[in-house]
């Protein structure tokens, strides 16, 4: 399987599910309206009560909405593969002669841009309500590509979840059990040292965490601080840890 | 084109396959036949790469399908028990994608598209989103897909149900003008008449095995050749009817109840209808119908499997997996 039909067959899969998206723009409402909704009730419900000292709130916030929503859109596309898998769809891709692996690169690639529209959209609703990123174009381009690289990984996290469910219905609750607390118990909304000890060490230590700290320091103009490397290690040691777990996982999915 | 031996499948405690054995010529028909359960969506599905036997060799247009499942691909159209299509995309969108997945340049899968949508009877439909076409228009649009690629050889899991007769009946006319144009054609079907109707050859299963094999004529002559059938004017005389035909023709009798039909299996014609007639008369039986008749694939396959073709199992059995 040579890799320019991988790539055209892959393409073909992003174009499907653009297509998807087209027919149920709902599949957009957690990349637009809900992180919308989050930066400005936290914003303007929080924002008052919560002191950072040196900064603003809001751009202290940013950071943590723009990860957190890269980490949910990339881990939701194992419903759909979910989906593809309950009704048949895989089946008959499964009985065309096209690249199989382009099943799953199509999904974790319109992930990509899903997460890229995800970003943008955030950016300007923060700018309207007092976001001043202060890192300029290098800056802002680094954290960009970190966020990016860690939703890659989390939809590879999906690919493996989906193929690994039963029903579409049950990633949901597992999603929603695994990911939010990991968001909340973080660096993303508050800062952690106000946390009790046991809390504070496991929510400074976790990958959302450091990943959310090398981003906000980016956009605030520092040059990426201590968690810059933890947060690179994390996202690539998740591509290199779930990509072969979701291969393996969806290859023993259809050939039961 | 098509060759299967001895393979094996189990799900769990379930044999679903238990060395099955099949070939089919090129350009033929076989029709798969057997009732629920009894392996042929299994069969299919081994011979179309989707599932991994636990024992046995297959090959489908002279290619290993257990060494190059890829290459195997090429050669090969299906259209599964279940209808799989894309509900979100309309279905040109659907034919087009499975004619570019196919490696064909976008003119020409939009060509295809075209084509088959017109040879279907779907022109009309052919851009609303497939979620609301009605249980035979997605069906056809189902086969649509597994000719998009022109393939060589074809596999169809029960390819007419759902459908209306007249739908029926179009379906049967395009499976036998592409066998007539060389296609190889492997279908598996619930209704008998289906097979006689298409089938160079029918192969029977049950229980996951090949339990019979041969022309329609063949089989029919295996369960016993001809009959002479009688329907009676009352039911209160299906009893001596079904005695006096016994003793005729040396055989039991097969007694329907509410068609009130009565019928021996028969040797010879030389002069039994007349004393049938007469015997029948002289025990007081009324005659609606009287006559010889070939015994239906319906009786071959009661005299094979011990149970009508027709009969359904648990609603469970019916459902995809
Ligand atoms: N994925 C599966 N898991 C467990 N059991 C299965 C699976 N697929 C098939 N079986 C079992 O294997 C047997 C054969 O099933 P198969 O679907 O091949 O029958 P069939 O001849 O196609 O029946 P039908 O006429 O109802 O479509 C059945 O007992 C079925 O319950
Ligand atoms: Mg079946």
């Amino acid at each position: 399987m040579s890799l320019g039909w991988w790539l055209r067959d892959t393409l073909e899969m992003v174009r499907r599910n653009l297509l998807h998206i087209r027919r149920t723009p709902e599949l957009l409402l957690d990349v637009t309206v809900q992180p919308v909704m989050f930066v400005v009730l936290f914003r303007f419900v929080f924002g008052g009560a919560i002191q950072i000292a040196g900064d603003s709130y809001v751009n202290y916030l940013m950071a943590g909405i723009f990860v957190q929503t890269v980490a949910f859109a990339g881990v939701y596309t194992g419903v759909l593969l979910a989906n593809d898998l309950k009704n048949g769809m895989i089946d008959r891709f499964r009985s065309l002669p096209m690249s199989q692996a382009s099943v799953l690169t199509g999904r974790t690639m319109t992930d990509l841009l899903r997460a890229m529209l995800a970003v943008a959209v955030m950016w300007g609703i923060g700018s309207l309500v007092g976001f001043s990123p202060q890192g300029g174009v290098g800056g802002a381009l680094s954290a960009v590509g970190i966020m990016l690289a860690f939703g890659f990984a989390l939809s590879w996290l999906g690919v493996a979840m989906g193929a690994w469910v039963r029903t579409p219905e049950a990633l949901q609750g597992l999603i929603f059990t695994t990911i939010f607390p990991l968001t909340f118990a973080s660096s993303a909304f508050v800062p952690t040292d106000t946390m009790p000890d046991w809390l504070r060490v496991f929510a400074e230590n976790q990958p959302m965490t450091r990943v959310i700290n090398a981003v906000r320091d980016l956009i605030l103009g520092g040059s990426g601080g201590p968690d810059l490397v933890p947060a690179l290690a994390w996202s690539f040691g998740a591509l290199f840890v779930f990509f072969p777990l979701a291969v393996w996982l969806y290859r023993r999915r259809i050939s039961r | 084109m098509i060759l299967a031996q001895g393979l094996q499948k189990h799900f769990g405690s379930t044999h679903a396959l238990a060395g099955l054995d099949l070939d089919v010529a090129e350009g033929t028909i076989l029709a798969l036949l057997g009732p629920n359960g009894a392996g042929k969506t299994t069969a299919v599905r081994i011979l179309t790469t989707l599932l991994r036997p636990d024992g046995g060799y297959a090959e489908v247009a002279g290619i290993d399908v257990l060494k190059h499942p890829a290459a195997v691909r090429g050669k090969m159209g299906l259209a599964g028990q279940y209808a799989t299509l894309d509900e979100v995309l309309t279905g040109r969108e659907n034919l087009e994608m499975i004619g570019r997945l196919f490696r064909l340049p976008g003119a020409e899968a939009r060509r295809r598209a075209t084509d088959l949508l017109e040879r279907f009877d779907l022109t009309e439909a052919a851009d609303r989103v497939t979620k609301n076409y009605s249980g035979g228009m997605r069906r056809r649009l189902d086969l649509a897909g597994a000719l998009v690629a022109e393939p060589p050889v074809l596999f169809l899991d029960e390819p007419t149900t759902g459908l209306d007769p007249r739908g029926r009946l179009g379906m049967w006319d395009l499976i036998s003008a592409l066998a007539k144009g060389g296609t190889t054609v492997l279908m598996t079907t619930q209704y008998l008449e289906e097979a006689d109707r298409l089938a160079d050859d029918i192969a029977v299963i049950d229980h996951g095995r090949l339990i019979a094999r041969g022309t329609a004529l063949e089989l029919k002559q295996r369960a016993g050749g001809e009959r002479l059938e009688v329907i009676v004017g009352t039911e209160s005389s299906l009893e001596r009817a079904a005695s006096v035909l016994a003793a005729l023709s040396g055989q039991a009798a097969h007694t329907d109840v509410l068609a009130r039909h009565v019928s021996v299996p028969v040797a010879s014609h030389g002069g039994i209808l007349t004393r049938a007639v007469r015997e029948l008369d002289a025990a007081g039986v009324e005659l609606d119908d009287i006559g010889f008749r070939r015994a239906t694939l319906d009786e071959v396959f009661l005299g094979l499997t011990g149970k009508p073709a027709s009969t359904e199992t648990s609603v469970s059995e019916e459902l995809p997996s």
